[in-house]
């Protein structure tokens, strides 16, 4: 539904530039009254286009794979973790790692809204916000998994997180095989987006890169 | 409220479709939206849970129909127009056309790094904390009209308390003009079968984030 309205809008024109204008008019109003400044704007949609993304969670991973105290500290208190890292700054108070094992896998959503770490994932992709996945994710996840052409073992114990509150959940996915000794630059780029919010798997050495 | 937005558990929604290679946003308009909420934000015109509940009241047919990015235009307009922001004549002619209500702050360019931090939502206690990992609690079967983090598939239900967040601002008060009123903040655990019946997967186990006012010992 939601997730559709982009092409939605792109079949009725007349749609789109309705939203347009009305969100020029706003941006004409807030700046002329003084409380935007529109180069704060452009600095704003500037970060979430090129600064802010997944990488910065799979580098979180790839660490906490390479590194046992590194992995220990991320799941005692990821807020603290990801401070020391550096390259993301204000992480905020409220990070919680999760991990998963051939136990449990786990999987975040927000039933609610659309909460979502974006300093480690960035923005939020439109089927995470979607009804579709906030409906389903916490009643079958393992029919949401399977959108996702991921199926687990019938066994595995899963661990919806709804996240109702200012935490953010960052998933640690299971390291897979076959990558003893691989830097964390190169395991970093195993760790897809959806693998960080349980949507997913680390991806297989050699498979999809 | 019940509103359109507490999504939990409804059926009929259809396959989750994911877009391969997604830019952050599909039309620049999105860009702006979000730039002038952060930026709003920042400047101290509204708290988050004041977005979030002008989103929750819109009426369902219109939260369900339109675009995530509308939804936080039609938010951002609400909360403007409530606060004399701005005005619905401005709004009609798309220009100011009477003088800026004061505010906190104005977000520059060059502070935009440091002004889009995320805040800390940790407040000072206000006594002990009432629980702690595993205690088995029970949620409140609470239908406020005002805004509240308590999703309906989860209320009246029993659980264990897994996690303690500490005590944070404490939104269904903050979205109603109250103040922060921290409160301590929990992961709660419940069995899907409690939730969702005997025919649920019973190898799920689902959690919500619950402030203390939402439970009681079971």
């Amino acid at each position: 539904m939601a997730d559709r309205d982009h092409d939605h809008q792109h079949e009725h024109g007349s749609e789109l530039s309705d939203t347009e204008l009305r969100v020029r008019a706003l941006e004409t109003i807030l700046t002329e009254k003084g409380y935007v400044d529109p180069a704060a704007l452009d600095a704003i949609v500037e970060t979430y286009e090129t600064r802010v993304g997944p990488r910065n969670g799979a580098l979180v991973v790839a660490k906490a794979w390479n590194d046992p105290a590194f992995r220990q500290a991320l799941l005692e208190d990821a807020s603290k973790a990801v401070a020391t890292l550096g390259h993301i700054s204000k992480i905020g108070d409220h990070l919680v790692a999760v991990e998963n094992t051939p136990q449990r896998h786990n999987m975040i959503v927000c039933t609610l809204c659309s909460c979502y770490p974006w300093e480690v994932l960035g923005l939020p992709p439109v089927w995470y916000k979607s009804a579709p996945y906030r409906s389903r994710a916490v009643k079958d996840p393992r029919g949401v998994l399977a959108d996702f052409g991921v199926t687990l073992p019938k066994d595995t114990e899963i661990r919806v997180w709804d996240s109702t509150a200012e935490t953010r959940f960052l998933v640690l996915p299971m390291r897979p095989a076959g990558t003893e000794g691989w830097s964390e630059e190169r395991l970093a780029d195993l760790v897809t987006r959806d693998s960080m919010i349980g949507t997913g798997l680390a991806l297989k050495p050699g498979v999809g890169q | 409220m019940n509103g359109a937005h507490d999504m939990g558990g409804m059926d009929g929604f259809g396959k989750v479709e994911a877009e391969p290679n997604e830019p952050p946003f599909h039309q620049r308009w999105e860009g702006r939206v979000l730039a002038m909420a952060r930026a709003m934000g920042y400047a101290g015109a509204w708290h988050i849970d004041d977005s979030r509940y002008a989103q929750e009241t819109l009426p369902p047919p219109v939260y369900l129909a339109v675009s995530y990015y509308q939804r936080w235009a039609l938010a951002m307009e609400k909360n403007l127009l409530a606060r004399g922001l701005v005005t619905a004549d401005e709004m009609a002619a798309g220009h100011a056309l009477r003088p800026a209500k004061p505010l906190p702050r104005k977000l520059t360019a060059d502070e935009v790094k440091a002004g889009l931090a995320r805040s800390s939502f940790y407040r000072q206690q206000q006594g002990p904390a009432r629980f702690k990992p595993g205690d088995r609690v029970i949620t409140r079967n609470i239908h406020p009209q005002g805004h509240t983090r308590l999703p309906r598939y989860v209320r009246g239900k029993p659980g264990v308390v897994e996690l303690v967040h500490g005590c944070h601002a404490f939104p269904d008060s903050v979205a109603s003009g109250r103040g922060d009123d921290p409160q301590w903040l929990y992961t709660v655990v419940f069995d899907s079968r409690t939730i969702w019946g005997d025919d649920a997967d019973p190898t799920l186990r689902i959690s919500i984030d619950a402030f203390e006012p939402y439970l009681e010992p079971a």
